[in-house]
């Protein structure tokens, strides 16, 4: 199988801080691809790094087979990189966006006229395509500056939390097109703060504090889950305060939608039917199995934590 | 008892366009109420309106005892609000910033230097009130901007998707002292495009067009939509209504 993307001990100061500490992972070519890590865990200085726009200070970079820093002119003309920050023009309609981004790729005019149309059907944008871009709604924003990405055919693309500030319906429609742009071939590295996202990706890789702390499918890093979880029934989810240390045995609470979980040490060989008679409240607890957002927990959880205490 | 926000038929047009229909409901004191919407379905709109930066086409409403339309100077005093986008300095310290807004809404002296020690420690900002703002991460940020918009003891919180772009972790965090502010009696009224926290609120509006589509419980709005999660409710009840409206 052909990489998209082969990265070698990777390493970034930034702002005096090591943003990135000796970051290495593989890419195959044709997959979706998510980043995901607390705030501050690097994911959009490697992105912007990766989208060939600064410098790291080492490491080595195979990017579509051919090397980061040697040859990043090449390589423009055949990724796209869509930042976290709107970066169209809102003052132009979205057709005169797409005309625009199209001349800087020196798209020729019958090239031109064809890709804009089938991206204006791609996106459903085709009705709005005289409306101001600063006028579009925000997911309408957010599929024009992927069509933007799109107008060179490029065979990467990387996007920085696409769908923050996205209404769910919008958020589905978004993860439909980029669906779609998988099945063409198209290699897609997305970082997301949605678990419900990071659960679509084929692999993920979970950035902390600049370092790779797991990566995998999402059902390889599921089966590595340390905790016996379980959902105790009855109290309010927001009755435990993070701030409060857990029943014992308990290494972690918190809410999860209408309920509260708790995550158990060990609790392979002790039963844990009666673990609700530590939650004041709680009528009822039951084993039940983790998704990506309480791996992020189990994992960062901890970490968080002794920031916490640090912080006091 | 007096609600923390009470609208009637509360009406908002730009030129043809109906931002807000006839928005009427009512906010009980020390509530956590969710206000959802897909994006340009008015939510904005409305909560400019209730904290006074905007007059209503139509409608009335009181906001912590004051009318909308002609005591906004009272509103301002007994409110707090952290808008979608980040308003603070960035090139300000934490703790500049912070003195800032608390002048801003009236504090100053020993009392604003009081509230500030109560607000950092609650929030944990005290060792980073030197830092430069655009330097903590962006949880942090965040965590700042509800730090200044509590500093003068607001009735009523509005919260404008105060967590887009935060990660889980600090995100459960941000609840905890949501959670805290509320049992202490503060009204919070609050927009997220994350499902699972509107769970967290004991009531939850759905809005379509301008227009409350649906209004309950979570449990409820569960029940009689017939779904599992709230998410689901909420892709249910825009396509609905979209749909109804489209066949009009």
């Amino acid at each position: 199988m052909s990489l998209a993307l082969r990265i070698r001990d990777l390493i970034k100061d930034h702002a005096g801080e090591k943003a990135l500490k000796g970051i290495s992972f593989e890419v195959p070519e044709g997959a979706l691809f998510g980043i995901i890590g607390a705030d501050g865990a690097g994911k959009s200085t490697l992105m912007t790094i990766l989208a060939t726009l600064m410098d790291a200070d080492s490491g080595e970079v195979e990017e579509l087979g051919l090397d980061l820093k040697k040859d990043f002119k090449i390589l423009r003309h055949r990724i796209a990189f869509m930042p976290q920050r709107f970066s169209l023009y809102p003052d132009l309609t979205v057709v005169e966006n797409l005309h625009f981004f199209a001349d800087l790729y020196d798209l020729d005019p019958a090239e031109k006229q064809k890709r804009l149309s089938d991206l204006l059907k791609f996106s459903a944008l085709e009705p709005f395509q005289k409306r101001r871009a600063g006028l579009l709604s925000g997911g309408m924003k957010q599929k024009l500056a992927l069509c933007c990405c799109l107008l060179h055919r490029p065979s990467l693309i990387y996007l920085d939390e696409p769908t923050v500030g996205v209404d769910p319906v919008a958020r589905r429609d978004f993860w439909i097109l980029l669906k779609s742009l998988k099945s063409e071939g198209i290699t897609l590295v997305v970082s997301t703060p949605y678990m419900d996202e990071a659960k679509l990706c084929d692999t993920l890789l979970l950035l902390d504090h600049g370092k790779v702390l797991d990566s995998g499918s999402p059902r390889e890093m599921l089966s590595r889950y340390p905790y016996s979880l379980y959902r105790i029934r009855g109290p309010k989810p927001l009755a435990y305060s993070a701030r409060k240390e857990p029943p014992q045995g308990v290494s972690l609470v918190y809410p999860a939608g209408g309920e509260l979980r708790a995550a158990v040490d060990g609790g392979m060989n002790a039963s844990q039917d009666d673990l609700w008679k530590d939650f004041p409240g709680a009528n009822a607890s039951e084993s039940m199995t983790p998704d990506i957002e309480d791996l992020f927990f189990a994992l960062l959880s901890r970490e968080q934590a002794s920031l916490e205490k640090t912080v006091k | 008892m007096q609600a923390s926000i009470e609208t009637r038929d509360l009406t908002r047009r730009f030129g043809s366009f109906i931002a807000v229909d006839r928005l009427t409901l009512r906010v009980e004191r020390g509530e956590v109420f969710g206000f959802l919407g897909a994006n340009g379905a008015g939510k904005t709109t409305a909560i400019r309106m209730l904290c006074g930066l905007l007059q209503p086409s139509s409608g009335t409403g009181k906001v912590a005892g004051c009318d909308i339309q002609t005591e906004t100077d009272g509103i301002r005093s007994r409110i707090g609000y952290m808008p979608q986008k980040f308003a603070l300095y960035p090139d300000f310290s934490v703790e500049m910033n912070m003195r800032l807004y608390g002048g801003l809404y009236g504090l100053k002296g020993q009392a604003l230097r009081d509230r500030m020690d109560v607000i950092s420690r609650l929030l944990n900002l005290e060792p980073l009130l030197s830092q430069r703002t655009d330097s903590i991460p962006w949880g942090w940020q965040q965590r700042l901007n509800l730090a200044c918009a509590i500093l003068h003891k607001p009735e009523i919180l509005f919260l404008d998707e105060p967590t887009a772009s935060v990660d889980p972790v600090s995100r459960r965090h941000f609840w905890d002292i949501i959670a805290e502010l509320a049992a202490s009696g503060t009204t919070i009224f609050v927009t997220s495009h994350y499902m699972d926290e509107v769970e967290y609120c004991g009531r939850v509006a759905i809005l379509v067009q301008g227009r409350i589509a649906a209004l309950d419980t979570p449990v409820g709005l569960k029940t009689t939509y017939g779904h599992a999660s709230l998410g689901e409710v909420f892709l249910d009840v825009v396509e609905r209504a979209q749909t109804t409206s489209s066949t009009q």
